[in-house]
């Protein structure tokens, strides 16, 4: 699946999509089909603080376990309940119905345009 | 049939999660068409999926899924004594096996550990086919040729020449007598059962493939009926393909090794490097029975073995939990603040949609029913003490 030119990326294989100082977050096609099957996704707390590469939550597999990166230092304002009771929609859905959560936050952290995200995973 | 140690079970970064391997199934390229993704598997590039591993492990459960276990090892053992030195070599008593049938066994060591667990089949009078796990291979075929000293025996390592199909689920039958090419060989209407349908579990009928000779053993590695398929490398890729062209209307999908792990897990069935090892003595795994301390004359692990292990020995057990979040190997297990043992394997169960998993603890928490903690990633969660296997086919 190719990689969205209107998101931006991290190396820990999230996306954003960013809009003003509020983002949308997931992980990316290429991460959902390094682990297969989601079985089980744990996310912060609406209103918890997270800071910049710290994990913050769990995506399980049947065969693996995928931490969830903070991709920015801000506050969790609104997560995907949808995704918690139906995790196959990061498999399915991983740029769209598959989010995770939406942040807000101050500083612009640095990401990855979808090009170099793609030169990152080499497909 | 069992295999070496899956890859991964621990928490990584997503981006760790990949691997690559210098080796590959003489099938690879069978694979890279299907759109398999691949695994490191022991030094073998391996499919783990070719597109869901969950419906890849249902379709088992309820159709049929073909596998590629072509890495695994086959080690022929031949010559006057074969039946003699095997009963010295291996834990079982394998001379006593019928032609055609097969026995799972365990190569052990002096100290009574587990070398590697095998399927062995006997092919002929004088004749036994040793299936030993891909990680396995080279301690195997060292540690049997080690023990010919004085016995008038061959073993030759035919893994390179030799690749491995499993059709396994309850459309695997069918789908073998609708493949085109397979054929049972001549002399298979010698056999006590002499076709598919009447092969009995654990036995094995000689067949051909387009005149081609090959195995077919009713064994497998998934709690499903199956059958596993020895063929030569050249003739594998149009195997699998005659094969999948019978599966088509029976719902056959490629199957990789992410599902045959929940399956055989689902199964109760150990893996080699989780449940076993060099230090592990067979009857704390649940295997006493599979070490034959009756059988007549020495085998290598049999001192040991008689001496047994300690009151206080780690035992394997089955355990079930609640909720979604599954206990995976090398997770800690506590009884209060004690720690009682770690789990050896676990998953979030495709079928029955609860977390299994396989551990090994000490024995004052063994008794079925038993609650106890188990350390997920900081978050202690109970698991119960649950009898083996978690899963059973129906009988029909």
């Amino acid at each position: 699946m190719a990689n969205p030119t209107n998101l931006q990326y991290t190396e820990e294989h999230e996306w954003l999509l960013v809009d003003g100082d509020s983002a949308t977050v997931g992980i990316t096609a290429y991460a959902a089909e390094k682990l297969g099957d989601v079985v089980y996704v744990e996310l912060p707390k609406v209103g918890s603080s997270i800071t910049a590469g710290t994990v913050v939550g769990e995506i399980e597999s049947t065969k693996s376990v995928g931490e969830l990166y903070a991709p920015v230092t801000g506050t969790v304002t609104e997560v995907n309940d949808a995704v918690v009771s139906s995790p196959e929609l990061v498999n399915e859905d991983p740029f769209g119905a598959g989010w995770l959560i939406k942040v807000s936050f101050s500083d612009v952290p640095a990401l990855l345009d979808a090009a170099a995200y793609t030169a990152l995973t080499g497909e | 049939m069992t295999e070496g140690e899956f890859p991964h079970e621990g928490v990584k970064p997503i981006g760790e999660l990949m691997s690559d391997s210098p080796r590959y199934s003489p099938l690879h390229a069978v694979h890279e068409a299907l759109g398999a993704s691949f695994t490191d598997f022991a030094g073998f590039m391996m499919p783990v999926r070719y597109d869901s591993d969950l419906a890849e492990h249902h379709a088992v459960r309820t159709a049929a899924g073909i596998f590629d276990i072509s890495h695994m090892a086959e080690i022929s053992v031949t010559g006057p004594d074969a039946g003699a030195f095997l009963d010295y070599a291996l834990a079982g008593k394998l001379s006593a096996i019928n032609i055609g049938q097969a026995k799972y066994s365990l190569l052990l060591n002096e100290a009574g550990g587990i070398i590697d667990d095998l399927v062995v089949y006997r092919l002929g009078e004088t004749h036994w086919l040793v299936v030993a796990n891909a990680g396995n291979r080279f301690p195997a075929v060292e540690a049997l040729t080690h023990r010919t000293t004085g016995f008038d025996v061959n073993v030759m390592d035919e893994s390179d020449a030799t690749a491995l199909i499993a059709v396994q689920g309850p459309n695997a039958l069918e789908i073998l007598q609708h493949t085109v090419g397979l054929e049972l060989a001549a002399d298979a209407a010698d056999r006590p059962e002499s076709t598919l349908e009447t092969l009995k579990y654990y036995w094995s009928l000689p067949a051909t493939f387009l005149g081609n000779p090959m195995l077919i053993g009713r064994t497998g590695y998934t709690g499903e009926d199956g059958f596993e398929l020895y063929v030569d490398v050249q003739h594998a890729a149009v195997l699998w393909n005659s094969l999948m062209a019978a599966g088509e209307s029976r719902g056959l999908v490629p199957t990789g090794l992410a599902c045959r792990d929940t399956l055989r897990l689902e199964a109760g069935m150990p893996l080699y490097g989780h449940e076993l090892n060099l230090t592990t003595a067979p009857v704390q795994a649940g295997l006493g029975k599979v070490v034959a301390m009756s059988k007549e004359g020495d085998f290598v692990g049999r001192t040991a073995s008689e001496k047994g292990v300690s009151a206080d020995a780690p035992v394997l057990v089955g355990l079930v939990g609640e909720g979604k979040r599954a206990a995976r190997a090398d997770y800690e297990i506590y009884s209060g603040d004690t720690k009682v043992g770690v789990i050896t394997s676990g998953a979030l169960s495709p079928t029955l949609e609860y977390p299994i998993a396989m551990a090994f603890v000490d024995p004052s928490v063994s008794e079925l029913g038993t609650v106890v903690d188990v350390d997920i990633r900081g978050t202690r969660l109970p698991y119960t003490v649950t009898a083996l296997p978690f899963y059973s086919r129906k009988k029909n």
